[in-house]
């Protein structure tokens, strides 16, 4: 990298994609409580995931290989959920494979975030700390490459978060560029924490969602976007500007948007224009730490993401229904882990995955839209009430897990202080 | 007493039943036939799968004239020598075509020979409505082309009275009383000061139920309440309107599965989620329970139109780990949740009579009314409130869930109060009625 000099002309970029699938709930109705039935819907969770992997993870991954093949300069960013990783060895592992394959370039970097894609960071430290680390772990085992920078779920952010993640090792982390975060600095630079040694890179929104959710727009002035108009954009920003951070859901080439309104070719002749531009440098976001300095600071107390037009948690937890469900679910946090069973845990933490409550979102304008796109619920009114279902067959579990230990230790304990005598009934 | 038919009207009947009017209009038919009453009951829509038979009001033709229809014969060769040639009918089957045809014997052979001309009648024109018995969006269409049908049908078949049910059928019943003459009672399961409350009222609903009313021989109500409104909000002189409370069928015995107890104590709501039903002070109600016993948990069983902020509002008093939204229920689900239920309240705010109390009794579960229903006029064994008495409505609930003496009290005095609520008692009121009202109408 260092061969090439970084002129003050040179623009670094980084484009990153993130990976996720949710595993979606089974309809789990009032009488299923107890019923010792699973949470969730495999069959529709397998169907979903090969769809995808059809429709974008293969074809996309095949396109990217290529790409870089032929351009050995471009490089990409992934984060790819633990969730998502667990379905994918399950129902597609050829896609694994294909990333595996996309890793072995060497231009391609994997970022750390919490395995189970979860609002962990709202439970407790240790929970999310115990999932980012089991996350690394995972990525280590498939990809070979210990995760240095961080991406949270969903981009959310605030200074007290990067202090953990900082804390956690990583060098680096994502958020997005709003204007609450940055008060007219520009999107287009890193920036440092306040307090930690982090550098912080900011997603460029404004461009990334053109692609993400306007190009297929035909009531957008700018439709039909072309790969030259675009890539004209990015020449005009201005020259002391240099870091330009896209990010995208991976599942945007393909399965947002159909394969026939040209978003792969788009993609493809992005990438091969500017890697041709000898103005333009990719980079991954461990490279960019060595080349580039932090402009700034940029600080905010408040939590801060990608999603709605708030840009903060208030598509997860804005509503009643939401925040009530997610305390529901905390308040049962020192129970399950307390059992130590791992059945528990593990469907606990699959519950904490942020679509679940996504799902349950009650917003009425444009957002809402969103939303309902991505759920699986005919309405959030359903989604809480599946939801709470769920929890409440979880409660019990628990309940159910926790009497059944104070029982043994019970028997355990008769057994020790009075032996011979008939502990059969304890046993029970 | 010389046997009496009626035609009856109706707009839903089990196992197609959205709501308490189906299976009342079972429970009365049932019973009717026991005491020897011929029963002609009308529905929009019959499915086949009623436990009796219906006369389904999507199956009959409506504007329809009859003629007399040749049809000229035709040559038909015998391909077999010396047979005795039935000449019948070569016409295709016609649902709409009553026909008769002469038959000739021909015992001669003959090798070509011409049939003769047959007549028939034949009914022309015509339609059918495709009801769909529902309550949606063409209800008022519907209720207007049944009483069109409803007249049709008072042709064709003979009867001495008319009883028509809820403000669906009323005109259905007018109509039927205009061609045929006879005698036409209502029966006042709700009105729309139920239904909708006093600020939502739909003038055309109201209008239909108080046409009904007038041109009514006979009104019966299922409550003194209900009567109270008839007489005081439709203007309908007081006797002319009877009070038979409803019955409850015995239950059929029904293995459940069990529920796991999710909870100390549960406490359910079971109905529409309506405004009529009073859902919002079963929370708030709810939310003073928990600050005593916060392991309660509550069930709210039902669908409507209130149910989503009836969710939210939950939410906002953070009580929902403690509440289970069931959605709609099968008869079999309603089974479970009475198999786990310590308590059943029914907060309404206006309730003609409220068959669930009864239900739940008989099955074994303590409820709490409210004053503002049918119900609680006959039950003297259930703890009545003001539905809008939150407090009152609490303090019964811990009452019941604390003080497991007074639970088995309740429970076991109203099982007992039950026996006499009967379709039985029911229906021999009104037998009694059907006779009072044909001797007055028709004197001999």
């Amino acid at each position: 990298m260092n061969s090439q000099p970084s002129s003050s002309q040179t623009k670094y970029l980084n484009v990153y994609f993130q990976v996720h699938q949710p595993k979606r709930l089974k309809k789990f109705q009032f009488f299923d409580i107890g019923s010792n039935a699973s949470y969730f819907d495999d069959a529709l969770n397998e169907n979903i995931l090969k769809r995808i992997a059809q429709n974008c993870y293969l074809p996309a991954n095949k396109m990217l290989l290529k790409l870089i093949k032929k351009h050995q300069q471009i490089r990409i960013t992934f984060s790819i959920s633990g969730v998502a990783l667990d379905q994918l060895s399950a129902y597609a592992p050829e896609v694994l494979e294909s990333f595996r394959a996309l890793a072995a370039t060497g231009a391609v970097e994997f970022l750390g975030e919490t395995y189970y894609h979860s609002l962990s960071f709202m439970v407790d430290k240790t929970e999310f700390v115990t999932q980012v680390k089991q996350h690394q772990k995972k990525v280590s085992e498939l990809f070979g490459v210990k995760p240095q920078i961080f991406r949270n779920t969903e981009l959310i952010y605030s200074n007290g978060i990067g202090e953990v993640v900082h804390e956690l090792g990583f060098k680096g982390m994502y958020l997005d560029g709003v204007e609450s975060l940055l008060k007219g600095k520009t999107p287009n630079a890193l920036y440092k924490h306040p307090a930690a040694d982090l550098i912080l890179f900011p997603r460029n929104y404004a461009l990334s969602d053109d692609i993400a959710f306007r190009y297929s727009d035909t009531n957008w002035c700018e439709y039909p976007l072309t790969p030259n108009k675009y890539v004209s954009w990015l020449k005009g920003i201005p020259a002391d500007q240099n870091f330009i951070g896209l990010g995208l859901d991976y599942e945007t080439f393909g399965e947002h948007k159909k394969a026939d309104c040209g978003i792969f070719e788009f993609m493809q002749n992005v990438l091969s224009n500017l890697a041709n531009d000898k103005k333009f440098q990719f980079v991954t976001p461990s490279e960019a730490i060595k080349l580039l300095e932090p402009v700034d600071v940029v600080s905010t107390s408040k939590l801060i993401s990608w999603a709605d037009q708030e840009r903060d948690l208030s598509a997860w937890l804005g509503g009643d229904l939401q925040a009530d469900a997610f305390d529901t679910l905390t308040k049962l946090h020192s129970k399950i882990l307390g059992t130590g069973n791992a059945k528990l845990i593990a469907d606990y933490r699959y519950l904490q995955t942020s679509d679940h409550f996504y799902y349950m979102c009650t917003k009425k304008d444009n957002d809402g839209n969103v939303h309902q796109y991505f759920s699986p619920y005919g309405s959030p009114y359903e989604a809480f009430m599946n939801y709470m279902n769920v929890l409440g067959d979880l409660e019990l579990k628990v309940k159910n897990e926790m009497e059944k230990q104070a029982r043994s230790h019970w028997y355990q304990f008769v057994k020790r202080e009075t032996p011979g005598v008939n502990t059969s009934i304890a046993a029970k | 007493m010389d046997r009496k038919t009626v035609l009856m009207f109706g707009w839903e009947f089990p196992p197609h039943i959205s709501g308490g009017l189906g299976t009342a209009c079972y429970g009365l038919t049932k019973s009717l036939m026991e005491e020897n009453i011929r029963v002609l009951f009308v529905v929009p829509h019959a499915y086949g799968d009623e436990k009796f038979e219906m006369i389904s009001a999507s199956k009959i033709l409506v504007g329809a004239t009859e003629e007399e229809v040749i049809i000229p014969g035709t040559i038909h060769t015998a391909e077999q020598e010396s047979v005795e040639i039935k000449v019948a009918s070569t016409l295709v089957p016609y649902t709409n075509v009553e026909s008769w045809h002469e038959t000739k014997s021909i015992t001669k052979w003959t090798y070509e020979y011409l049939t003769e001309d047959t007549t028939e009648k034949k009914i022309v024109g015509g339609k059918r409505y495709a009801f769909t018995g529902s309550y949606g969006p063409s209800l008022m269409e519907e209720v207007v082309s049944y009483a069109e049908v409803a007249s049709v049908i008072a042709q064709q078949y003979s009867f001495d009275l008319i009883h028509a049910h809820d403000w669906l059928t009323y005109r259905a019943g007018i109509e039927a009383k205009k061609v045929s003459g006879k005698p036409l009672i209502i029966h006042v399961h709700a009105t729309e000061y139920d239904r909708a409350g006093e600020k939502n009222i739909n003038p055309e609903v109201f209008e239909i139920e108080r046409e009904g009313m007038e041109e009514a021989d006979l009104i019966i109500a299922v409550s003194h309440l209900t009567k109270d409104i008839v007489v005081s909000r439709y203007n309908i002189p007081e006797d002319k309107v009877r009070v038979v409370h409803n019955g409850i069928t015995p239950d059929e015995i029904i293995n459940t599965l069990d529920l796991p107890k999710i909870g100390d104590h549960i406490v359910t709501f079971l109905g529409r989620i309506t405004y009529q039903k009073g859902p919002q002070y079963f929370i708030e109600a709810a939310r003073i329970v928990l600050d005593y016993f916060p392991e309660t948990h509550f069930i709210m069983a039902g669908s409507g139109d209130l149910l989503p902020a009836m969710m939210e509002r939950v939410a906002q008093l953070k009580m929902s780990s403690r509440f289970h939204f069931t959605g709609f229920l099968k008869a079999d689900q309603i089974h479970r949740v009475w198999s786990v239920s310590d308590l059943y309240v029914m907060p309404s705010v206006s309730e003609p009579f409220g068959i669930t109390p009864l239900e739940a009794i008989q099955s074994g579960v303590p409820v709490i009314v409210s004053n503002q229903s049918g119900v609680a006029e006959v039950m003297e064994h259930a703890i009545k409130i003001d539905f809008w008495d939150i407090d009152a409505m609490a303090s019964a609930m811990l009452n019941v869930l604390k003080y497991k003496k007074l639970s088995s009290l309740l429970q076991i005095n109203s099982k007992r109060e039950l026996e006499s609520l009967t379709w039985t008692q029911a229906s021999k009121k009104i037998k009694d009625l059907y006779h009072e009202l044909t001797a007055i109408i028709q004197p001999n």
